[in-house]
């Protein structure tokens, strides 16, 4: 069989270990002064790579409505079932419906962007938001000023950069 | 009348010496829990704990409240009453063993010398390894109490451990007995107070590098140490002899073994490193600033070993048990008796 034989013939003077550990010591001393690879979370955050699926946010058009018309394609396609709304009549004249009150449960999403895909409108879209951890379940039943919101802190894709006081989260 | 003021105020001096070596002691008990992560972090690229408290200082204190408020096991197989003294048995050896190490110069307050060493005891090193052996009273049993394989593995090894390497460090030893004259400890740093050759301090580490070499080995497989810590190898024995313990009485356990620790490196500062010796200055001369300058070498020393013992734990892979015993017994036992020969030549012809 394919066995390879490696010897090791020692000099006299490694023989003695004490070399072999002082360089052993001086590598270890060398890191204790290296930089260091940690991410200090939460005070840092991992900026993730671009097309990550994480928390929702509702866009909105240039005069700042939301872009959502309450088709209901997303709460079809979402295999979660986790997306809710109500549709009402818009009171603004380029659209027939939004929605007067739109939810998605966190808690069930499984972040798979279904309803990205689904949306004509573009409307709904994943972010790179991922710690959106809360002390209650409640915290992560999202209305629709939360999710308007998330395209507030992430629309100039920026979102890394602000501190935790300015996202709020 | 006089004579009883006297004892009085002697009483109180070692009271106050006690209470404060000892209260240094579990401080740096708690100091070493911490470096220990720490130093672990840094050399791993990473920070360690740094969270509770500014640069994680108060880990220790969150660390000794969660022991106490842990459930406390005992197994219900378990030898009680030795399983519970077990850990007793570990500690207290080791906060006893620093009783006889001298660290400081005498000080004179209002005509009296007082020495910093709690006892001053004519057999000050061999009284260090009469506690030495005694602490592997608490590993053997609290190994065999617990009444499950892997401690009582644990047990034995650091029995069989400890055993072996007792000889040669003894025997390292025994070359700076021959040149002191002398098993009291303040003699031993007395005599390297001076200068060698009119340049070098008169440090044992010059005079007895060889046993120096074989001592601080030994110290590390007494203290069960990386490389040496097969008692309690987590790969093959899950905690090794404190597997079965919990709550304050595995904290029990840690305490002693830091304890240990900080013991060792002091020992080496007294016996190799010129104990409370601060090299080219005469302390005596200075007064109450020589005494603080040598508590101040003192430390620096200890501290400096017991950073050692941190260093080489996230550098150095462990033994196998049967390289171990051959280091012990084939390479470190006759190399200590070539030691002590080559001593008590040099002796006789100088
Ligand atoms: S990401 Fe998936 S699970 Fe979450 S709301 Fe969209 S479609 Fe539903
Ligand atoms: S698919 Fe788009 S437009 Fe339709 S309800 Fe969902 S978010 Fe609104």
């Amino acid at each position: 069989m394919g066995v390879k034989n490696v010897t090791h013939k020692s000099r006299w003077i490694e023989r003695f270990y004490i070399p072999a550990i002082l360089s052993g010591l001086k590598i270890t001393l060398k890191h204790m002064f290296q930089k260091k690879y940690t991410v200090q979370y939460p005070e840092e955050k991992w900026p993730v790579p671009p097309g990550h699926r994480g928390a929702i946010r509702l866009n909105k058009d240039e005069e700042g409505r939301v872009k959502c018309v309450a088709c209901e394609m997303c709460a079809t396609a979402c295999p979660a079932k986790c997306i809710s709304m109500e549709a009402g009549v818009a009171p603004w004249d380029d659209r027939e419906k939004y929605p007067v009150w739109f939810k998605i449960d966190m808690l069930r999403c499984i972040l798979c962007g279904m309803c990205e895909e689904a949306c004509p409108e573009d409307a709904i879209q994943l972010t790179e938001i991922y710690d959106f951890s809360t002390y209650t379940r409640a915290d992560l039943i999202w209305e629709k000023e939360r999710l308007l919101k998330n395209y507030d802190i992430t629309v100039d894709g920026k979102y890394f950069d602000r501190s935790r006081e300015e996202t709020g989260l | 009348m006089e004579q009883a003021g006297y004892a009085f105020v002697d009483i109180l001096i070692v009271l106050a010496k006690v209470i404060v070596v000892i209260g240094i002691n579990l401080l740096m008990v708690m100091i070493l829990t911490l470096g220990e992560r720490r130093i672990a972090g840094f050399i791993q690229d990473r920070y360690g704990p740094n969270r509770v408290g500014p640069q994680g200082m108060l880990q220790p204190v969150a660390d000794g409240v969660k022991f106490f408020f842990k459930e406390e096991v005992i197994p219900s197989k378990a030898e009680k009453v030795i399983y519970v003294l077990a850990p007793a048995l570990v500690l207290g050896p080791a906060l006893l063993t620093f009783a006889v190490i001298p660290f400081g110069g005498p000080l004179s307050v209002v005509g009296k010398e007082i020495q910093l060493q709690i006892a001053e005891l004519n057999v000050g090193i061999l009284y260090i390894f009469a506690l030495l052996s005694l602490s592997v009273y608490g590993l053997v049993l609290g190994g065999w109490a617990s009444n499950s394989k892997y401690p009582l593995m644990g047990g034995l090894r650091s029995a069989a451990q400890m055993v072996s390497y007792e000889i040669s460090m003894g025997l390292a030893v025994i070359g700076i007995i021959m040149i002191t004259g002398s098993l009291r400890l303040s003699d031993v740093v007395m005599h390297q107070n001076e200068l060698l050759f009119g340049f070098l301090p008169h440090w044992n580490i010059f005079l007895q590098p060889l046993g120096f070499i074989i001592f601080i080995v030994a110290a590390y497989a007494e203290t069960n140490r990386v490389p040496f810590d097969l008692p309690e190898a987590e790969p093959e024995l899950v905690g090794g002899y404190h597997t079965e313990y919990s709550s304050m009485k595995f904290a029990s356990f840690m305490m002693g073994e830091y304890i240990a620790l900080i013991t060792s490196s002091a020992l080496m500062t007294t016996l190799y490193f010129g104990g409370w010796d601060f090299p080219y200055v005469d302390e005596s001369s200075l007064g109450i600033w020589g005494v603080l300058l040598s508590i101040i070498a003192f430390a620096v020393k200890t501290g400096f070993f017991l950073f050692l013992y941190l260093w080489v734990r996230w550098t150095l892979p462990r033994f196998r048990y049967d390289q171990l015993m051959g280091l012990g017994w084939k390479v470190m036992i006759p190399l200590a008796l070539f030691n002590i020969i080559i001593t008590g030549v040099v002796m006789s012809l100088l």
